[in-house]
């Protein structure tokens, strides 16, 4: 098993050198001058030296492959263009805000898919089986900008002045602030320090931070911001959940040892529960592994279309504004994050399913 | 005396092996028509392959109702120019008196006779909406159809390289594909369109290259699986070169699972390149293309809510096609899943 883990983990060092490589290559294959690209057309001859100079580009190109890792793994992905600030820092901030949307939507989509998953399952061929499986359907068809754009629409403009209205964007309402929970519990931090950072990346979840801090105001205003874009972007990872959770259902509802459960007279709930569910949810948890790749890409659009300063967003900004180092920094933690969630889900299975045998 | 019996015995053994071969030969066809068939139909003698596949398909339900939507879609590509009643970029000023943004106008559901009917509305240019939604059937299909194209060719090309070839050709293909696949699709094709610049053909380059593993993998796998199989090796004793055995007789194989992967992968492809589009780095305006559509007018959600629902539902529906044609091709050709 150890070995298994250890393999497994080794496996994935080519699959990240070849990220980082990817990423590299891309960031020279950017037609032109790497200087005016950077800098603007407008750049000067003096500047355009200095710069390559300062960026090492004069030097032959495995060297430049070398610095270029060497930087990455002391997590120094240059400075943003456009902001002149860390790339690092920028992804500090911007991180807490597209993880809390993530997960929501994740849980979201865990616990409406896998139930109708189930139901479909066991109920195959009714009302209720066609019912999930159109919606299902339905729903990894859905371009998630334009159901996120009408559920704006509904919630935002045609329930105004009901209880059921809910802001079209933003993370947070105008006048209300989330005071740092460090802040509300006096913590002496000092600004620029490492444990700075890392209570602010915490705090920046506002879901978590009001949680900690006991502040339900701004909890429910924060959930009532993130009730829309975190539905839009559940929705096809619900999709793809419900519909292996249904066919892996189908498969193990199948298999002798569910007739034997049944003939031992047990109740059907604790056959299909117990039993069944159990074995039928290998295949979804691989999958919700890989549904985090969908929701980052989602986060792209679902952030654009909601407002959210979130991760996605900034990586759209910096397409737009041809901001490369974001570009290519932000690829890299969110490539290297997939790669990391799946290689998590494949250690998972060692202690979900002793059966496995590893080699 | 002993001339006779043996002769007789080598009748009977004759009588006994043609019994049993014909017994096995029965079963065997028999087993073959049970699977390809699905139930017991005794006339295959006249079941070709072709047939027998097209029957399955057509016992699926979702494959039929994917196939129906996507015929439909085809014809209206086709006969954009006869459905449309303006060209999906003429300006509508100065031609009618009509303003920007008007909501969606039909005569028959009691609009106005006065005002000029424009059954999806105008947009924010003062074009017919309709018109171009129709219009966008045809880029949205063209792209689809392209990029998979593409795909298909190149992946096949390297899964089959590398299954049939093996050793370090298909160790360093495979970890090209596996770097590939560690991105998440859509984020990707963001990061090559965002290096190469936008643009619809470079957002088609993009959504391409990031489906190639999917058909690499496909292909290798079915290399893999009849590659050491007594029909190849045979093909190889009968002095079949290498180039002919791998596309005469090993890469045939591959194709049912092709074709299901491919359907799936359009409506992939579809959604990924409107998504593109959306966000401004896919087709340009003027095309009347879905995403772009949606993308340019997003801001009048509120105000104009139309224009961003057509052109959505469009993409909605062919996604929908090839997702559920797909569905049903893959139920239909892969007996092992047939439920």
């Amino acid at each position: 098993m150890t070995q298994y883990a250890i393999r497994r983990i080794l496996y994935s060092i080519p699959v990240i050198f070849g990220i980082l490589l990817v990423t590299f290559v891309m960031a020279r294959a950017i037609p032109g001058d790497p200087c005016k690209a950077m800098l603007g057309e407008k750049a000067s001859a003096e500047v355009c030296e200095r710069f390559t100079r300062e960026h090492g580009l004069d030097k032959p190109i495995p060297v430049q492959f070398g610095v270029y890792m060497k930087n990455i793994f002391s997590g120094d992905f240059g400075d943003s263009i456009r902001f002149s600030r860390p790339v690092t820092t920028i992804l500090l901030e911007r991180l807490p805000t597209t993880i809390e949307l993530g997960l929501i939507a994740l849980f979201l989509a865990v616990l409406v898919g896998i139930p109708a998953g189930v139901i479909a399952a066991v109920r195959r061929n009714t009302a209720a089986d066609v019912g999930v499986m159109i919606a299902a359907n339905t729903g990894v068809s859905m371009p998630v900008y334009w159901l996120g754009l009408l559920l704006a629409y509904v919630f935002a403009l045609l329930l105004k002045d009901t209880p059921f209205w809910l802001p079209p964007s933003g993370r947070i309402s105008a006048g209300v602030t989330a005071i740092p929970f460090y802040e509300v519990f006096q913590w002496a931090v000092v600004e620029g320090t490492a444990k700075y950072t890392f209570l602010e990346f915490f705090a920046n979840m506002y879901i978590l931070n009001s949680i900690i801090s006991g502040d339900w105001e701004v909890l429910s205003d924060v959930i009532k911001h993130l009730i829309l874009p975190a539905v839009a972007l559940s929705t096809i990872p619900l999709a793809i959940i419900a519909r292996m959770t249904r066919s892996s259902m189908l498969e193990v509802l199948r298999q002798d040892y569910i007739r034997t459960a049944r003939a031992k007279g047990l109740f059907e709930r604790f056959v299909i529960l117990k039993h069944a569910l159990r074995n039928a949810l290998l295949p979804v948890i691989t999958i919700i592994g890989l549904q985090v790749g969908t929701l980052f890409a989602g986060a792209v659009l679902t952030e654009t279309i909601f407002g959210f300063a979130g991760v996605g967003r900034m990586l759209f900004e910096a397409i737009t504004a041809r901001d490369f180092p974001i570009v290519q920094g932000f690829t890299i933690v969110i490539a290297v994050g997939y790669v990391a969630v799946n290689l998590l889900v494949d250690l998972s299975y060692v202690f979900i399913d002793p059966r496995i045998r590893l080699d | 005396m002993a001339d006779k019996t043996k002769n007789k015995k080598v009748q009977s053994d004759e009588k006994l092996k043609g019994l049993v071969i014909g017994h096995d030969a029965h079963a065997f066809i028999e087993s073959i028509t049970k699977i390809d068939n699905g139930d017991t139909d005794k006339d295959y003698r006249a079941n070709s392959l072709f047939r027998l596949t097209m029957r399955r398909i057509v016992r699926q339900r979702s494959a039929v109702i994917g196939g129906s939507i996507l015929l439909f879609l085809i014809l209206v590509a086709i006969f954009a120019p006869v459905i449309a009643p303006f060209d999906p970029n003429f300006v509508l000023i100065g031609h009618e008196d009509i303003k920007r943004r008007t909501d969606p106008c039909i005569h028959l559901l009691g609009c106005p006779e006065d005002q000029p009917q424009h059954i999806l509305g105008t947009d924010g240019n003062v074009r017919d909406v309709f018109s171009r939604v129709i219009f966008g059937t045809r880029v949205s299909l063209m792209i689809g159809f392209t990029t998979v194209g593409f795909a298909i060719i190149i992946g096949t090309l390297l899964g089959a390289l590398g299954g049939f070839l093996g050793g370090w050709v298909d160790n360093i293909i495979m970890r090209v594909m596996d770097v590939l696949l560690a991105f998440p699709s859509l984020l990707l094709a963001i990061a090559i369109v965002a290096v190469l610049g936008h643009g619809l053909q470079n957002a088609l380059l993009a959504i391409a290259i990031v489906a190639i593993p999917v058909y690499a993998r496909v292909v290798r796998a079915s290399v893999l699986s009849v590659k050491e199989q007594e029909f190849v090796s045979a093909s190889r004793a009968l002095g079949g070169s290498s180039a002919h055995v791998l596309f005469r007789r090993v890469l045939p194989n591959a194709v049912p699972p092709l074709i299901v992967q491919g359907t799936l992968g359009i409506a992939t492809a579809i959604l990924d390149a409107a998504a593109l589009s959306f966000l401004g780095l896919g087709a340009q305006p003027p095309t009347a293309e879905w995403g772009t559509m949606l993308g340019s007018e997003r801001n009048q959600i509120f105000t104009a809510p139309h224009l961003v629902f057509f052109p959505g539902l469009a993409i909605m529906i062919t996604v929908l096609a090839f997702n559920l044609l797909g569905d049903g091709l893959r139920d239909a050709i892969d007996p092992r899943l047939k439920q």
